[in-house]
């Protein structure tokens, strides 16, 4: 019974289809990472998986069942926004959200997770805020937990420790499901899943989904003038340090718009980033 | 010209928000300035900005309308179109014949066809480029960015880094906070910041290199508090392991910058504890 099964989904606004024939499960303990522009249809698809949005075909099943109010209590979502009370301490953030969800205290769970005493939500520093949200949503034990954007504008060591409840509960044998812009965060993830106009473009391991493709990178201390030329060209360029990187497999192409230029340069392919990969499949 | 700030302190009240800062910037570069929330990245480009924070330290920067500024929301102007918006700057900075560079910036920022767009009804995205589209009409020496990245998706981010590295490769000296350590690894320098004190500064590559002891990937981790999660891995640092010029791959992929970055933060909690 995987606890997220969506088949064949699809959801229209008008004659917009915002999801068009998906599939994607999640497993037990699994770690989904949804990656995709804006407007690729992830937030529509999270909204249907939470049961806010009715797909126009296709089915959802959640635990292996038809979705229903009753299984909602089965999640545990923590919006971008946190969805907290920054009036509130995180004591009665938690107290208010047990009693939502008619579950015992917060204690146990809130003190496991934040001990960022009593202040108002709203003075915390971001890294704790995200812990208490994380908290607050997971105090009724899901067994599904939704998050979009977890980690986004905490340091690296807030980003590993937040990382580290994620997994924790993963361990638990709780289905994860990470939607995220940031892409070495993606690859924390057993397994991405690439939404492009609506609809699954890639799936897998990073290097699944990267699935060999390159990039030509050019080496020259006229840096600036191959950035121009290769800009020029119309092709898609972008700068890694002092090397120029365009999103191309033809060095032969390449080459030959830095020789009109007059630019003498070592021109080669290098392995694509998930990053250009995620251009790559949504254009 | 080589932009620099040294011994730089910013206090807020009894809070130090910038101590003993030294960054230089060298034109026709990308300064990534890294760290999280609190750390003082804002307060720092506001410093480069020429904003009167009242602070304190060596300072030699060039004049304010020289620099190009995006704060970290707004730079826009939301009830006028992109044109208008366009036209605003290029009045404020008395620009002459700016019509074709302001169609060659919103080109490479993918906004060429939105002109009469009112830029309040554009996506985040969308309003993110035309604040740094603004900032680089007037050809700034000095062009500051505070997380113009962040929440965009990759799209965008990649239009908006291909602009700034245009006006990296057209010689401006390029600063920009961000908290995408993956952006960051594609600077020319990055400086870590951490609660107003730098913990690393350099490349890239001499920020890896420079963390001490070596970091391993291993599937247990036999110390949990020096050690961090990479999907259903662990890294983990050994602080006296190792010569420092042996450099610190792991036997599992290599070292991110988000890897050292962790390790700084890791030997600041140890040293003010």
């Amino acid at each position: 019974m995987n606890p997220v099964e969506v088949v064949g989904v699809t959801r229209t606004f008008g004659s917009f289809a915002a999801v068009d024939d998906v599939s994607v499960s999640v497993w037990a303990g699994e770690v989904v990472g949804l990656v995709g522009a804006n407007g690729a249809g992830k937030t529509t698809l999270i909204k249907m998986v939470l049961g806010l949005l009715k797909p126009s075909a296709g089915r959802i099943r959640l635990f292996g069942q038809a979705q229903s109010r009753a299984q909602r209590r089965r999640i545990g979502y923590v919006p971008q926004n946190l969805g907290l009370y920054t009036d509130l301490t995180v004591a009665e953030n938690l107290e208010f959200r047990a009693e939502v969800f008619g579950v015992e205290g917060g204690e146990d769970t809130g003190s496991e997770l934040v001990s960022v005493g009593d202040g108002l939500v709203g003075a915390l520093s971001l890294g704790d805020q995200r812990r208490a949200a994380f908290a607050a949503a997971t105090q009724h034990h899901p067994d599904l937990f939704i998050l979009d954007e977890p980690t986004s504008g905490v340091s690296p060591l807030a980003r590993s420790d937040l990382w580290d409840l994620i997994r924790q509960r993963a361990e638990e044998g709780v289905a994860v499901l990470v939607s995220t812009h940031y892409m070495e965060e993606a690859e924390q993830a057993d397994r991405l899943v690439v939404m492009a106009d609506g609809a699954v473009a890639a799936e897998g391991s990073t290097a699944e989904v990267i699935d060999g493709r390159r990039t030509v990178e050019i080496t020259t201390d006229r840096w600036a003038d191959a950035f121009a030329a290769i800009e020029h060209s119309g092709r898609r360029v972008s700068l890694a340090g002092r090397r120029v990187r365009v999103l191309s497999e033809s060095v032969a192409a390449v080459s030959a718009d830095l020789e009109r230029a007059g630019i003498a340069a070592e021109v080669k392919l290098v392995a694509a980033t998930l990053d250009e990969t995620m251009v790559t499949l949504n254009r | 010209m080589t932009w620099a700030v040294s011994d730089l302190r910013v206090n807020f009240g009894a809070n130090q928000a910038l101590d003993e800062v030294a960054m230089s910037i060298e034109p026709a570069s990308v300064h990534a300035v890294i760290g999280g929330d609190g750390a003082g990245k804002s307060t720092l480009l506001k410093v480069l900005a020429s904003l009167n924070l009242g602070q304190s330290g060596t300072i030699r920067l060039p004049s304010q309308n020289r620099v190009g500024y995006v704060p970290s929301s707004g730079g826009i102007f939301a009830d006028l179109t992109v044109t208008e918006n366009m036209e605003f700057v290029a009045d404020a900075h008395r620009l002459r014949d700016w019509r074709p560079r302001a169609d060659l910036l919103l080109a490479r920022a993918a906004l060429g066809q939105f002109g009469d767009r009112i830029s309040g009804r554009m996506s985040g995205g969308q309003r993110r480029k035309l604040a740094g589209v603004m900032a680089l009409l007037p050809q700034p020496d000095l062009v500051v960015l505070d997380e113009v990245t962040t929440g965009l998706d990759p799209v965008s981010r990649m239009e908006l880094w291909r602009l700034v590295a245009g006006a990296a490769a057209d010689g401006a000296a390029i600063v920009a906070a961000t908290t995408y350590l993956d952006e960051a690894e594609r600077a020319s320098s990055v400086l870590l910041l951490h609660n107003g004190r730098v913990l690393a500064s350099g490349s890239p590559e001499s920020v890896v290199g420079s963390v001490p002891g070596s970091i391993t990937d291993c599937a247990t981790p036999s110390n949990r508090s020096l050690a961090w999660r990479r999907g259903r891995r662990w890294r983990q640092w050994h602080p006296d392991d190792g010569r420092a010029d042996e450099g610190n791959s792991t036997g599992g992929g290599d070292i991110t910058l988000e890897d050292a970055a962790i390790v700084f933060e890791l030997i600041e909690e140890r040293r003010s504890r």
